[in-house]
């Protein structure tokens, strides 16, 4: 019997099998910010531990760093705390770190891949849940807690159940203006946010081999959405091309040699799975999420459920208090909902392909008058650059867009962007949750196409019949 | 992470069932870069009249008097006493963080929130499940007896009374042998430092890339 994707890579990372049926796990990358390291080095320095393999680890402030003018250093006391603790702890322990003036700097899972510090077949963790992320380089990829954290550092392992294998896949081509993140919408909106609770998910199918290694992110970045220890996708040409010539990525002899184990990285065609799906790529619509939970997602085509169809007594609740939170009505249609702010940008949406599709949509177009702001901020310092060069900043300005340093920013507004009470935002980030984007904010989650689309016409609308 | 293998404790009891790790904890602390020091503000809603912020001096703030562990005679106190599904919500390791900076090194309920049981033994505390009807008398004696005290014998696996009444409770092995060699998972994990050199050997051969 073959093997699947996640078994291969599974496979070659066991150091120790223990009898309790847990494995001792090699880990080959271990990605660091400010908001969950800080009590894991202290760990080290109270039990006297260096880190296992320094070169494993890399790290970046993002979640707590400001998007406007950086000269200003962080106003945020307990913001700056946790930045310069870090930059304190990577020099001390001699962790390379790209610190918040440096180009490099950026949303850790936007970074990573950029500097090609993520590799196939690689196992990847980081003190975050969307480390999912990097599951698109046909990695295993996971997000650890605090204790994990440190963990990682001492000994470059961690002590792992092995977790189920579903693969999901996609048939068929993506109709147009549908993109990765209304794959990775669909998907949830079907399966709920538990459905992938204890599984390692694989993403396959025709539509998904379709997918640039940008959308192939935005897709596993949303696997934990779904409740899964991870998502992934099989090693393919695309992957290849993404990887090679990046800073961290091996050259030369290595690079001949990893290309040939890199290859194998796929799931057998005689390979079980512990559970399988499968969706036609014709039948993905553009995605709204309509209330506080991924899974409460839909077709922007679509009005707002009626709290009769719910399938049970808990969906309802959970529905009613959504709509009241929201500020939304049974049967009201997507599109009539106006929106006051636009966010594009975090780990899901904020890399050069989102910005150039959004940019052609806001092209010599204005954002709407109800629109109080909208924010284009780019998922490191390196998208930055190359969206400037490509004149795309330029573009979204002279629409109305504010244009700003890499950074989480408002995907959890832990710094000084965020949504006032009852404010309602077209948001690319990943989680509707109450108070995410600020306190009583109102989120809706939508591709960037979507978002952009959004903010100029002032309210939802279906992109597709956007020229 | 500290050993734990014998204490013979004062007795705290928190007669409350699903205390939540946002009580245990709540939220404005998490901001924290320290792993310790969160003792002052354990349960701090419950125990404070005003609202505690982070690197805040907690000697003068005034104090809740109804909240037991304000009263005097729980001062100290080692081990807590509490109900059922302890330190259910998020699964924040500043919960046990604050428990264990507090003072307490053993916690009894009758049952406990998943998450937070294992975060317990991550760092040095042993939770104990006892039964309901034992709970029940637990707590009328500790309410009863001022500085009453139990002994807890995790090798032998009992709690006893001043009595000397002796109840016997459940402990996973690893977990236990975690605890009395006061092993946290990374000191057991670095007890296979030699099988990780062995892997990384030979992964460098294969990937030399990742090395
Ligand atoms: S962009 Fe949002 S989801 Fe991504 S790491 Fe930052 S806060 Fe988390």
């Amino acid at each position: 019997m073959g093997s699947t994707l996640f078994e291969k890579v599974w496979q070659q990372h066991v150091v120790k099998q223990n009898e309790d049926g847990s494995t001792l796990l090699y880990i080959d990358r271990h990605l660091v910010h400010e908001v969950t390291s800080p009590q894991a080095f202290e760990g080290l320095r109270l039990n006297a531990r260096k880190p296992w393999k320094i070169s494993a680890t890399v790290a970046t402030p993002d979640h707590n760093v400001p998007t406007t003018d950086r000269a200003q250093g962080i106003t945020d006391a307990v913001s700056r705390t946790q930045v310069e603790a870090l930059d304190s702890n990577c020099a001390e322990f001699g962790i390379t770190e790209f610190g918040m003036n440096d180009i490099r700097q950026g949303v850790v899972h936007v970074m990573g891949p950029e500097q090609g510090l993520i590799l196939p077949g690689m196992t990847v963790v980081c003190g975050d849940s969307h480390t999912s992320t990097h599951g698109a380089f046909g990695a295993i990829a996971m997000g650890i807690g605090t204790s994990e954290v440190e963990h990682v550092l001492a000994t470059q392992c961690l002590i792992q159940k092995k977790p189920k294998v579903m693969r999901i896949r996609v048939e068929g081509a993506l109709p147009v203006g549908i993109t990765g993140k209304d794959v990775a919408l669909f998907i949830i909106g079907k399966i709920g946010t538990a459905g992938g609770t204890g599984f390692a998910l694989e993403f396959a199918g025709e539509a998904i081999r379709a997918l640039s290694m940008e959308g192939r992110m935005t897709l596993c970045n949303m696997a934990i959405e779904a409740g899964a220890r991870c998502g992934m996708v099989a090693v393919d040409d695309i992957t290849l091309d993404y990887v090679k010539g990046r800073p961290y990525s091996p050259a030369g002899e290595n690079w001949q040699k990893a290309e040939t184990m890199w290859r194998e990285l796929y799931s057998d065609a005689d390979a079980k799975f512990d559970a399988e799906l499968v969706y036609q790529a014709a039948d993905i619509v553009p995605q709204v999420s309509w209330g506080t939970s991924p899974e409460m997602v839909l077709p922007v085509t679509a009005s707002i459920p009626d709290l009769a169809s719910a399938k049970d007594d808990v969906q309802r609740e959970g529905w009613q208090r959504a709509l009241v939170y929201m500020g939304l009505e049974a049967n009201m249609p997507i599109t009539a909902i106006a929106i006051d702010k636009v966010f594009i940008g975090s780990c899901t949406n904020g890399r050069i392909e989102d910005f150039r599709a959004a940019a052609a949509i806001v092209k010599g177009k204005k954002v709407a008058a109800n629109v109080k702001l909208a924010m284009v901020v780019p998922g490191s310092g390196l998208v930055k650059q190359q969206a400037e060069a490509e004149g795309l900043d330029a573009i979204f300005t002279a629409a109305g867009f504010e244009w700003r340093e890499p950074g989480c920013s408002m995907c959890l507004a832990m710094n000084a962007d965020r949504l006032e009470p009852g404010e309602r935002c077209a948001s690319t980030s990943n989680r509707n949750f109450e108070g995410r984007q600020g306190m009583g904010g109102r989120t809706h989650l939508v591709s960037p196409v979507m978002a952009a689309a959004a903010g100029i016409a002032g309210h939802f609308v279906d992109v597709r019949d956007w020229s | 992470m500290q050993a734990f293998t014998t204490l013979n404790g004062l007795v705290a009891p928190m007669d409350r069932a699903n205390v939540d790790t946002d009580a245990i904890i709540p939220k404005q602390f998490l901001k924290s870069i320290k792993h310790t020091g969160y003792g002052p503000f354990l349960f701090d809603e419950w125990r404070y009249e005003d609202r505690g912020e982070p690197e805040m001096d907690c000697t003068n703030r005034p104090l809740k008097t109804d909240f037991v562990l304000n009263q005097p005679r729980y001062k100290g106190a080692q081990i807590l006493l509490t109900r059922e599904n302890f330190g259910c919500g998020s699964s924040r390791e500043h919960a046990p963080w604050a428990i264990l900076d507090y003072g307490f090194s053993c916690v009894i309920a009758s049952s406990f929130a998943d998450i937070f049981f294992n975060n317990c033994f991550k760092n040095g505390i042993l939770p104990i499940v006892l039964d309901e009807a034992i709970m029940d008398q637990l707590f009328n004696e500790t309410a009863a007896t001022e500085g009453y005290r139990l002994a807890i014998d995790l090798p032998a696996q009992t709690v006893t009374t001043p009595s000397g009444q002796s109840f016997s409770f459940a402990v996973d092995t690893f977990r236990k042998h975690c605890l009395l060699n006061g092993l946290d998972d990374i000191g057991l994990t670095l007890l296979q430092a030699e099988s990780i050199h062995t892997y990384e050997k030979a992964r460098a051969q294969q990937a030399p890339w990742l090395f």
